[in-house]
Parts: structure tokens; sequence; C-alpha cells
């Protein structure tokens, strides 16, 4: 049976979701943090999803991302209805399908830039030659070139996000979810990271779906997804 | 991958990590040395107890065991002198063996008078080796007898001092003789010094008029491992005769030998198990410190084995670092006090008193390393199953937001 009512096979939609609700409830109170959200995304969006503190910014990319499960509702990956799989196998999708940007704490402090990028591959049990050679073209085009040797905490906060932009890619995921990957930079950081993330959009045609306050972020988005109050309340294309 | 990351995060936490491996190391360590002075104290409690007079096989009339006459000799003795002189390896001493009276002018003790050939003796027991003054039986005089030292300072002869040895012969008829002492020993049992004297056998035989009487052949087997199989050997060969190993006469020291295997092995865990609860307590820290790492780590596809295998590798890492010196270490330390012995003479009357010797000399057993290091890798397994659990139960949602 599909729920999904408008699919449409010749637009390659790539995350779905159907009324989706996610509520918390702490004692007598609950919080709907996601109140209803139907969205559809497609192949080689570059997508914003702002709103203000506590809209569910947060909490759809990680109902989007096999992360946190929805209380009503359903996610469908390239076609694949996620809600329902098992903790290992979701682990094993997310591996496979998509790559992620968090605010902080991306990298393993104890791995190299190279190392962290390749990490993702490694857990893929792709061959070493492999992994190694993508890792260095990602890194070089994160602007990284020099730095592949340097530990998380030898770079700056930018570089980080970059290295992890890079692990992200490292994977051919079929989207990037990216929650506030700029929250902790600089703007000419900020700046930068944008500059990359789109040309890996337009060139590598990489799906990203960032959450973001920043408005010279949201400047540069080709579709702005507007929450409050766990709802969409605009959705604008440019 | 999965061994770099665990072998580097060991060291992120340098200062606690090296305390978890100083603290295995020092425990192993402690635990061998502990274990190798007591199984070296045991091992020659039992082995000076052999050695004064015991030996490995002892065979007698099996009445004499019950009850210490004269009569029940070993009967047909030169048809098993001639068979135990054919066993290889074998070092034998045969003994009259009579209870009775020894006196000196300063007073009267029970005893025991051992009649010996003594270049057969010297083969068997050690007593000579612990000769304080005169010298022990040798060439042969007339008449002479080497006391225990607390038999002496108890009786207050000395060298050339007349001493009195009464007892009843064949007829239980009371006979008196007198025997000029030519040495005093000393052995680690001082129950032992105050209760035997040694004497030729010939002046026994001459004394009661036969050279028939043979009432205990001692065996000293080089290699102590063919003790059982020669005395079953024995034992089918001469029915009519009591054939025992040390074993049998010293049940308690059999015993406390073996307990003292298991013991090595109690002392050891025990150690052990303290330590599995500070590895236990490192890992668990280090897992708090590092939640979000993890929860990133499970958000971006590492699954739940892997997961748990680099917490188990890492814990099993932590701990085999510093396991394997202590081993190594405790083995030299070992070594020399087994070559050298370690002095306890401070305290060593008490010692001397219940068998022990004052000076210790390490005894392990090859094996007991390798248990150990088994033991040493079963812990850091079970060590690390409690961390890898718990950082299985982190939710990434939980952990990325920084709960
Ligand atoms: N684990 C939780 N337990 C209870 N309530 C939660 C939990 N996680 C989120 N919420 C609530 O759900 C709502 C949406 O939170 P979410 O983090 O998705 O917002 P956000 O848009 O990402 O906010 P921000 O811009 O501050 O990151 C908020 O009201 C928040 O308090
Ligand atoms: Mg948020």
């Amino acid at each position: 049976m599909n729920q999904f009512a408008d699919y449409n096979p010749i637009i390659m939609s790539i995350i779905k979701t159907n009324n989706l609700e996610r509520f918390y409830t702490e004692g007598d109170v609950t919080v709907k943090a996601l109140n209803g959200v139907s969205l559809n995304i497609e192949e080689g969006e570059f997508t914003a999803i702002v709103g203000p503190s506590g809209s569910g910014k947060t909490t759809l990319l990680n109902v989007i991302g096999g992360l946190d499960s929805p209380t009503n509702g359903a996610v469908e990956i390239a076609n694949t209805e996620i809600t329902n799989m098992k903790d290992n196998e979701l682990i094993d999708f997310r591996l496979k399908n998509i790559g992620f940007v968090f605010q902080a704490y991306n990298l393993i402090p104890v791995l190299s830039a190279l190392e962290n990028t390749e990490f993702i591959m490694l857990l893929q049990n792709q061959p070493k030659e492999k992994r190694h050679a993508r890792a260095i073209a990602l890194l070089e085009e994160v602007g990284l070139k020099d730095q592949i040797y340097k530990k998380p905490n030898e770079m700056s906060g930018g570089q980080q996000q970059r290295v992890a932009v890079a692990r992200a890619l490292a994977s051919k995921p079929k989207f990037v979810l990216a929650d506030e990957p700029t929250a902790n930079l600089d703007s000419k950081s900020t700046g930068d990271l944008l500059d990359i993330m789109l040309e890996l959009n337009e060139k590598e045609k990489t799906t990203f779906i960032f959450s973001t306050h920043d408005q010279r972020v949201i400047d540069r988005a080709k579709r702005v997804i507007t929450l409050e109050d766990g709802k969409i309340i605009s959705d604008e294309t440019k | 991958m999965i061994f770099k990351i665990a072998w580097r995060n060991i060291w992120r936490n340098k200062l606690r990590s090296l305390v978890v491996m100083i603290a295995i190391f020092l425990g192993v360590w402690s635990g061998i040395f502990i274990n190798a002075l007591s199984l070296g104290m045991t091992n020659q409690r039992t082995e000076n107890f052999l050695s004064t007079s015991v030996g490995h096989i002892q065979i007698h009339h099996p009445d004499f065991l019950e009850e210490n006459k004269l009569n029940f000799s070993i009967p047909n003795f030169d048809e098993l002198n001639n068979n135990l002189l054919n066993i290889n390896g074998a070092n034998i001493s045969n003994r009259i063996r009579i209870s009775g009276m020894i006196s000196s002018a300063n007073g009267a003790l029970g005893g025991n008078v051992l009649g010996i050939t003594p270049e057969d003796e010297i083969k068997v027991s050690t007593i000579h080796n612990g000769i304080k003054e005169g010298e022990f039986l040798g060439e042969y005089k007339k008449n002479r007898v080497v006391i225990g030292a607390k038999l002496a300072h108890k009786l207050k002869v000395k060298i050339n001092s007349k001493i009195i040895v009464t007892f009843q012969d064949q007829n239980n008829e009371i006979i008196a003789s007198a025997f000029r002492v030519q040495g005093i020993y000393k052995t680690a049992n001082t129950r032992f010094d105050e209760m035997n004297v040694f004497v030729y056998r010939q002046d026994l035989e001459r004394i009661l008029q036969s050279d028939q009487l043979i009432h205990e052949s001692v065996l000293w087997m080089d290699d102590k491992t063919i003790v059982d199989s020669t005395i079953t050997a024995l034992a089918n060969t001469y029915p009519n005769l009591k054939v025992r190993s040390w074993k049998d006469i010293a049940p308690d020291l059999a015993y406390t030998d073996d307990l003292m295997i298991q013991m090595l092995y109690i002392i050891m865990i025990i150690i052990l198990g303290a330590l599995a609860f500070g590895i236990v307590n490192t890992m668990l820290m280090a897992i708090l410190e590092r939640q979000r790492e993890l929860g990133m780590l499970m958000a971006v596809g590492m699954n739940k084995l892997r997961l748990f295998m680099m917490v188990v590798v890492e814990t099993i890492m932590l701990s085999l670092i510093s396991g394997p010196a202590g081993l190594i270490i405790s083995f030299f330390t070992v070594g020399y006090f087994k070559r050298n012995g370690m002095d306890f003479s401070a305290v060593g009357q008490g010692l001397e008193d219940v068998g022990y010797s004052t000076i210790v000399y390490f005894e392990m057993q090859p094996s007991f390393y390798w248990s150990t290091l088994v033991l040493v890798i079963i812990t850091a397994i079970l060590s690390s199953l409690y961390p890898a659990f718990k950082a299985l139960k982190l939710n990434p949602v939980e952990s990325i937001r920084g709960l």
C-alpha cells in the first residue's frame, strides 16, 4: 500500500514525509516538536530549514535522518520506508545513504583529517586505496589539501566543519543532512563553508538539507522551508 | 583503524591510563612475588622435612608402624636390599630404629636411636649438613653418637660428653649403653632435633647380637616424578611389607602443597578482580567523556558491534600493556630470589620452630606465568564488557544534543 498519494516516479524524490508528528511528553506536558510535517525533497536540492529556536528544525532533521523516530507518520527515503527499521538496520541504512554534518563534535579527535574522512568508507569496507584516493580528493575540494595530517584540535572550527563535509560526502550518500553547520563559525568561515557546499551541490549534484538561523546562509539556499511550532509555515523555491 | 583509534584513545588521558597500567603492573608483580615466596616456603618446608630423614619412600614391617618393637624388623632384608639396589636413581639408607631413653648426668628424655651406615645415610638425608659442632659419623669409631642441638642443650652435653641410651632388646630385657657425643646437628625442625640421635648401625648390631635387624629402608629418588610408580612396583613385589610415600607419611604436608597451588590461583584471582574494578571505572569515565563522540559515530553509521568492539579493544589494550610487563619483571625478580634467597633471619627463630627455613628460596611453576597471563586476558575481556554495553546504551540523538 502506498500512502504517498502524489508519488511521481519521473521526478526523483529522495525524501518524502507524510504528516510527520513527533511529540515529547514530560510529565503531563506534551511538546509537539513536529506537528504534521509533509515534505518532499528531490535530488539535487540545496534546501535550508529555518525557523525560530524550538520550532523543530533539529527534530525534523533527526527524524528524516533516521536518528529519531516519529510519533506518527512515515519517512520514505529513496522509496524505502525507514520508520519501522530496527536499530542496526537503521544504522546500516544511514551509513549507506545519508551524510551527516553536526554543529560540533563531528570528528574523532584522535584521527587526522584524512583518517576522519576515510572513516565512513572504512565502515563501508571499501578498499584502502580507493578510500585514500577519494578522501584526498575530497579534502582538496574543501580546500584542506595542506591540512590532511592535522588532528581536529590543530584545525580551526571552520576547517573542522569542512572535514566533516568531506567525510559526509565520502561515501557518496543520497543526501547530506547538516544541523546548523555554521553555528559555531565566524562569518568568513561560514561563507567559505557555504561556497564549498554550493560547489559540491552543483558539481557533484549532492543534495544538501541544512538548518540554520543565519540570514546569510538562508540567502544562499535554493529552497527555504520555514518551521514554526512544528509546522511548515512557508516553503519557497528561488 | 579500530585498533588505531583504541590505541590513541588510551593516550588521550595519559595520567588516568598510566594509573591503571601501574596498578595492573604492580598487582601482577606483587601477586606473583607473594605466590613465589609462599610456594618457596612450603616447598622448602616439605624439602626440609623429607631431607631430615623421611626420604621419598619408606619400607617397614607392617606391624612396626603400629608398635615400635625391635622384633618387627624387615623379614628377608637381604633380598629386599638387592632389589632396591637395582632401582635406577634410588639412594638407599637402611636403618635400625629403636625407641628408648637418652640420658646424661643432667637429665633424661625419650627419643629415637637410629643405627645407620653413614655413607648411605648422607645420600638420603641432610643431617650431616647441619653439623654445628664436632662432626657427623664417618670413619667408624666405637660407640659414637650424633645428637640434635636441642637435645644437647636439654641434656647439657657437649662434644665428647657421654650419654646413656636405654632400651628393651628382643627379649624385653633392658639394655643400657654408653655413647660418646661426636657431633651436634641442627635441622630446620627443632622438634626433630630434640627427638633423634644417630649411631653406627654396627654398634647396635653388636649390642643386640644380630645382623638381621633393619626396621626401615628409606629411598631418596633422584627423579621425584617416579616416586609413585616405584611405590606401586615395590608394593606389588612385597605385599607383606608396608611401602609408603612421603605423602602417606606426612599427609598434612602433601595436602598443604596441593592447597598452596590452589591458593596461588585464588590470590591471583582476587588481585585481578580488584584490578578489574579499576579498569571498569576508568573505561566508564572515558565513555562518559566521549558521549558526544560515540553518539556521533553511531549517528554516522558505526554499528553496535563495531562500537562494542572499539570499547572492548581499548580496554583490552589498556590492560594488556602492563600486565605482561608485570609478568616479565616478576619472572626476573622471582628468578633472583630463587637463586639468592630472601633472608628472614630477623624473624627466623619462629619460622624454624615450625619447620621453615630462614632463607627462603622462591619457587614458581613456569605454568603459573602462563596461567596468570590467561587470567589477565580474561580479566581484561570481562572488564571491557560492562563499559562496552554502557556505550551501546547511548542514544545518538541525546548524546549529540549534549545532555
Ligand atoms: N528530548 C527532548 N525532550 C523533550 N523535549 C524536547 C526534546 N528534544 C526537543 N524537544 C523540544 O522539541 C521542540 C523542538 O526542538 P528542536 O531542537 O527540534 O528545535 P530547533 O528548531 O532545532 O531549535 P534550535 O534552533 O534551538 O536548535 C522544542 O520545544 C524542544 O524543547
Ligand atoms: Mg536545533
